[in-house]
């Protein structure tokens, strides 16, 4: 369980990080927090002959969302890849713009890794039960890469391929994720949100694992709904054909019933050691129902406190 | 060709070390091998086990899931540096002691470290938050239950000595 012999560099900017990625090119490796790819080095499965170690890069760290968006468009949440899952995890204006990536962050990893991981780092990582991953598909974040030429932009939704293969280029580097902060539709809209997942043990790598967020009317109406599954399907998922399925409805048992079937078509686990196809997507379903109906109830609890 | 070298500065238990190290040397081995703290246990050496488990800059994490290279200018508490200055065991390791929560031993300094690090922050825990703090250590000895115990009796006992 030894890496490799590598050389290892800790440049003091992004652009001198970039200058090394592009001179090494595909022998080199980005480190920040270092939770997936340091056992992925140790059981030699990743052989870089450079590490980058960009984890004290002060120009990755930013978490804020800035001002002033109009009432008519969705607010922006940014955070640089180079934001310990921890930080993230506390961060009360985090909290309350991205309540659903505060949920899922509890799922990630143990209270150790979630010191050193960085929420960019799990998204290159690339691998298909990642809570982050999908927070990211479901919300239709946008990933800001950077290289020694420029700045490009791609959708987290076009981002990941297949199992940890994502469209990065080797000299590229994730610098910010850009989360949507949903505007208000009307007056009394509520949001809500969950996530949830089943694994073999609490920190494992999900079987399968679903969220959602949602935003209901007064009346508790459909306004708007975003759902996700991960670990069924060679990438984290969105869902949004589902979601607009759901708008305009009451999000009761039957539309849940019906959401969770019709989220199960839309899938194609594979089975492996731990679990069947058939169990991944008797778990989607399950799942599904679950955070709809977790959704709902948080988006309605609020309205509980505002009468209040 | 011999590995290239280089050199750290690092601070463990509040001592200064200069070392010249291997990139590809693991803050564990560091620990073990040239500093000689074999407090710090290498259990799986890809970071499930929590066995591993020091503080960094006061915070929980796996030291084989970090190269020692990383750890440049910064510091660390190992399971050496939570026993009391005349080297008796600190309270925590007493109340381990107490509930019976070691039998090999192997888990038990990486469990000790994520448990000081939640008292720190979380100077009186629930039940679950005990289990969430030590959700990233195995014991494949005890069942967990005297662990837990041992916890909440230090945190029972600081409790008190600070009244």
């Amino acid at each position: 369980m030894k890496a490799v012999p590598f050389e290892y560099a800790r440049p003091a900017t992004l652009a001198e990080a970039c200058e090394l990625l592009a001179a090494h090119g595909p022998e080199a490796k980005l480190i920040a927090g270092g939770q997936s790819l340091v056992p992925m080095m140790a059981m030699r499965l990743a052989r870089p002959a450079w590490l980058i170690d960009i984890s004290r890069l002060a120009e990755l760290q930013c978490i804020a969302a800035p001002a002033g968006a109009p009432a008519d468009q969705d607010g922006q949440f940014a955070v640089g890849a180079g934001v310990r899952q921890c930080v993230m995890e506390r961060d009360p204006l985090a909290r309350a713009s991205l309540p659903l990536m505060a949920r899922a962050l509890r799922w990630v990893g143990q209270v150790q890794t979630r010191n050193r991981g960085t929420i960019g780092g799990s998204i290159v990582h690339g691998d298909v039960s990642a809570e982050i991953a999908l927070v990211a598909c479901v919300l239709d974040a946008m990933l800001e890469l950077r290289d020694s030429l420029g700045v490009s932009e791609i959708p987290a939704r076009e981002f990941f391929l297949a199992p940890m293969i994502t469209s990065i280029a080797p000299e590229q580097c994730l610098t910010e994720i850009r989360f949507p902060v949903w505007r208000n539709l009307g007056g009394n809209a509520l949001r809500g949100c969950a996530f949830d997942e089943v694994s073999v043990r609490h920190g494992d790598f999900a079987l399968v694992s679903a969220c959602a967020q949602v935003m209901l009317d007064a009346d508790g109406r459909c306004l708007r709904a975003e759902i996700g599954i991960g670990g069924a399907a060679p990438v984290p998922l969105a869902l949004p054909e589902l979601g607009a399925q759901l708008v305009g409805a009451r999000l009761d048992a039957q539309a849940i019933s019906a959401a969770a079937d019709a989220a199960v078509d839309l899938i194609d686990p594979e089975g492996d050691l731990h679990a069947s196809a058939d169990y991944r997507r008797q778990l989607a379903r399950v799942l599904v129902g679950r955070v709809l109906r977790a959704a709902k109830e948080d988006a309605m609890s609020k309205a509980g406190v505002a009468a209040a | 060709m011999s590995e290239k070298l280089y050199p750290v500065s690092i601070e463990v238990n509040g001592e200064r070390h200069e070392a010249q190290v291997t990139a590809r040397l693991t803050l564990v081995d560091f620990l073990r091998d040239m500093l000689r703290l074999t407090g710090t246990h290498a259990g799986c050496e890809h970071g499930i086990c929590g066995a591993c488990s020091v503080l960094l800059d006061g915070e929980p994490v796996r030291s084989c899931l970090m190269y020692a290279v990383q750890t440049d200018g910064r510091s660390l508490t190992t399971i050496e540096g939570l026993a009391q200055p005349d080297g008796t065991p600190g309270a925590l390791q007493d109340a381990f002691c107490e509930t019976h929560a070691t039998q090999c031993g192997y888990c038990t300094p990486g469990m000790i470290i994520a448990a000081h690090a939640l008292l720190e922050t979380n100077p009186a825990p629930g039940e679950q938050e005990i289990r969430e703090a030590i959700g990233g250590n195995l014991c494949r000895c005890t069942g967990y239950q005297q662990i837990v115990d041992a916890i909440k009796l230090a945190a029972a006992k600081r409790a008190g000595s600070s009244m």
